[in-house]
């Protein structure tokens, strides 16, 4: 959104000295007014811009976690723990967790915010966030913030164009900052120390994505005025599109619903 | 292979040899069977220490297999360094010992430049080695030395394999090195067989063998080796288990591989740990390896029949043949139940083991088979239609 207000200030710069140069004669406070009419300009932009927010709830009975001991003296805190899977995150009204929401058609490209406190941390032998999101080319940090070490590998998807990686993290604090060039739902992220220890990233090329909190929640905020196709991407639970107009100023609603899907055999 | 003097410490080293590569193999199967390949993400440091100085603190969860295979292959190797420049010292003279012998020390020297360059040119080094060999045991009179130069040759190539499978992120590489491993382990066993005392003193069976038993034997163990690049393939492709019923596959005789099976099947996965997707090719692979076990069941069965028929129950030929029967039918009982019960890491990795087992056992008995059974001499032996008493090999 920076951005856009910098091109909006420059623009009306651009107008008002035209003006000046026609009418009055070019002075410092004509141009400072301008200046500040851009500015009002600019922030009224980013203030009425739209948001899309909702519920993703979930039919069906999910399959119970699985569970998994980790024996690690550093992930056990000296005994046995027992980690579970959390392929689904079920609220007490139905809500869903951990879905990636997100414009799939409508939004331009825009350039990745430089805001590089985005964090993939490991705590207690555990990633957190299970599901993030990330621009395409955006800068993000991946935190070691146990003490011992963990591995880190993404696998994106073969085809994707982004680049594999596995590196060590074996101190605690160690922070290793990575991007991706090119939109995924989702890259896949393990520890191969930690079998138990897996988390995605989905990659989109604009900003405009959320993940649903543990009530199935979200909010994507900052949008100019269109028409979108907003998708809900569960790993498990599958996918649901939502078309969606928004004006300038608009707070629209869009609720999903997924299902848990039927068995295989 | 030919014989050569018996010395019974160096058949000894040669067995050892043999068994700690086997158990590398099965060490092997716990770093996949635990998904830990990736666990230490260089090579061939480890988390940029030397291999040989990582401390034991941090021998922690996938980071314990995946270093101690590491280990164990370094002993694997020297044993086999210690293993070809024995053979080699013994089956020469002059300056072609002492090339052969600088040559092993050289190339264990340069290993202790621990960089990625120096390993990969010592690997194209040995590929060389290999060609070479090759091209010397057909014209050799005592070629052990060679197979034991190509034993050495490969387990380096190995070393390396393994090391490139993390640096590079080839599954692919994993793929290769995991067959590679059992046909090395055919190959040090091999020359375990022929070193030993009962190899030197066996005798050519008193009975042609009109039914081709050698073929039976060769063929069967390339079935097992084609099941055994399958099952690697499976395994190094970290998808975990493709179907997970049987004997049906997704409650069908053959299950369904479009798009929208595959999206259900991997929606209902309930992974513990973070394995890839299935795919289409992964749920095919996983059906001919299964047709592949009742094939070589069968193939292995009927061998064992023609063996008893040709050569009698008491032939040891045929002893091993029910032997290897058994491996067979051990090894179909361990896939059945890595799939009943959702791939467990001891059932997975003794599946693994008796794998090779069974390309071990096949490939000795057509060893055994082409060495000590003559072929028919059509025009020098009258058809009698009675076979011949069966004589027993030297115990």
């Amino acid at each position: 959104m920076f951005h856009i207000l910098l091109a909006r200030i420059f623009g009306a710069v651009l107008v008002c000295e035209k003006l000046i140069t026609n009418r009055f004669e070019l002075t410092m406070k004509s141009y400072l007014k301008c200046l500040t009419l851009a500015l009002v300009a600019g922030s009224w932009q980013v203030a009425v811009a739209a948001e899309i927010s909702g519920k993703v709830k979930l039919n069906g009975t999910p399959p119970p976690a699985a569970s998994m001991e980790a024996k690690d003296a550093m992930c056990g805190g000296g005994g046995t723990k027992t980690y579970m899977t959390r392929h689904y995150v079920v609220g007490a009204d139905g809500g869903l967790g951990n879905v990636f929401v997100y414009v799939k058609e409508g939004a331009a490209k825009t350039a990745p915010t430089a805001d590089a406190t985005t964090v993939l941390d490991q705590v207690g032998c555990e990633y957190t966030p299970y599901v993030m999101g990330v621009q395409t080319g955006q800068k993000f940090q991946i935190r070691n913030s146990d003490p011992g070490l963990h591995n880190v590998h993404a696998m994106p998807k073969p085809g994707s164009g982004n680049k594999e990686f596995n590196l060590g993290q074996p101190v605690k604090g160690m922070v290793t900052t990575k991007s991706f060039d090119n939109p995924e739902i989702l890259v896949r992220f393990k520890c191969d120390v930690h079998p138990w220890m897996f988390a995605y990233v989905g990659v989109v090329e604009h900003p405009y994505f959320a993940v649903t909190d543990k009530d199935g929640n979200f909010k994507i905020t900052g949008l100019p005025a269109g028409k979108y196709t907003v998708e809900a991407y569960h790993l498990k639970a599958g996918v649901k599109t939502a078309e969606i107009t928004v004006g300038a100023e608009d707070k629209k609603s869009a609720d999903f619903t997924l299902a848990v899907p039927p068995p295989a055999q | 292979m030919t014989q050569t003097d018996n010395n019974p410490w160096l058949t000894r080293l040669a067995v050892a040899t043999a068994l700690a590569t086997f158990g590398l193999i099965c060490v092997g199967g716990l770093v996949t069977s635990h998904g830990a390949g990736m666990a230490v993400p260089d090579w061939p440091t480890t988390y940029g220490e030397h291999m040989f100085l990582f401390p034991t603190s941090k021998w922690v969860g996938g980071v314990f297999y995946e270093h101690s295979h590491r280990l164990f292959a370094s002993l694997v190797g020297l044993l086999t360094a210690g293993l070809t420049g024995w053979i080699w010292a013994r089956e020469t003279r002059g300056r072609a010992r002492w090339v052969g012998l600088g040559a092993i020390a050289a190339t264990l020297g340069l290993m202790g430049v621990r960089t990625q360059g120096m390993f990969v040119a010592l690997a194209v080094v040995a590929v060389g080695v290999i060609g070479w060999s090759l091209f010397q045991i057909p014209r050799a009179e005592r070629p052990i030395r060679w197979w034991a130069a190509i034993a050495f040759s490969v387990v380096l190539i190995q070393g390396v394999l393994g090391g490139l499978r993390v640096t590079a992120l080839k599954d692919e590489l994993g793929i290769f090195h995991g067959t590679l491993a059992q046909l090395f382990l055919v190959l040090v066993v091999a020359i375990a067989v022929v070193l030993s005392r009962g190899w030197r003193r066996a005798e050519k069976l008193p009975v042609y063998d009109r039914a081709g038993l050698r073929y039976f034997f060769a063929f069967t163990t390339a079935m097992i080796l084609l099941q055994l690049i399958l099952g690697a393939t499976m395994r190094h492709q970290h998808a975990g288990l493709a179907i997970p019923d049987f004997p049906t596959a997704y409650g069908k005789w053959w299950p369904d591989l479009d798009a929208d099976a595959i999206t259900r099947y991997n929606a209902s996965r309930n992974e513990i740990v973070g394995v890839k997707p299935i795919t289409a090719a992964q749920v095919g692979l996983q059906m001919v390896h299964r047709i592949g076990a009742v094939l070589i069941l069968a193939a292995v069965a009927w061998t064992a029949w023609v063996a008893r028929r040709q050569l009698g129950g008491r032939s040891a030929l045929t002893k091993f043949s029910l032997v290897w029967l058994g491996l067979i039918l051990a090894q179909a009982t361990l896939g059945v139940l890595t799939v009943l019960q959702n791939k467990p890491v001891d059932v997975a990795t003794a599946h693994v083991a008796v794998g090779a087992l069974s390309l071990v056992t096949g490939a000795m008995l057509t060893l055994t088979a082409m060495r000590l059974l003559p072929k028919p001499v059509r025009e020098a032996e009258p058809f009698s239609g009675v076979p011949q008493p069966t004589a027993k090999l030297p115990a």
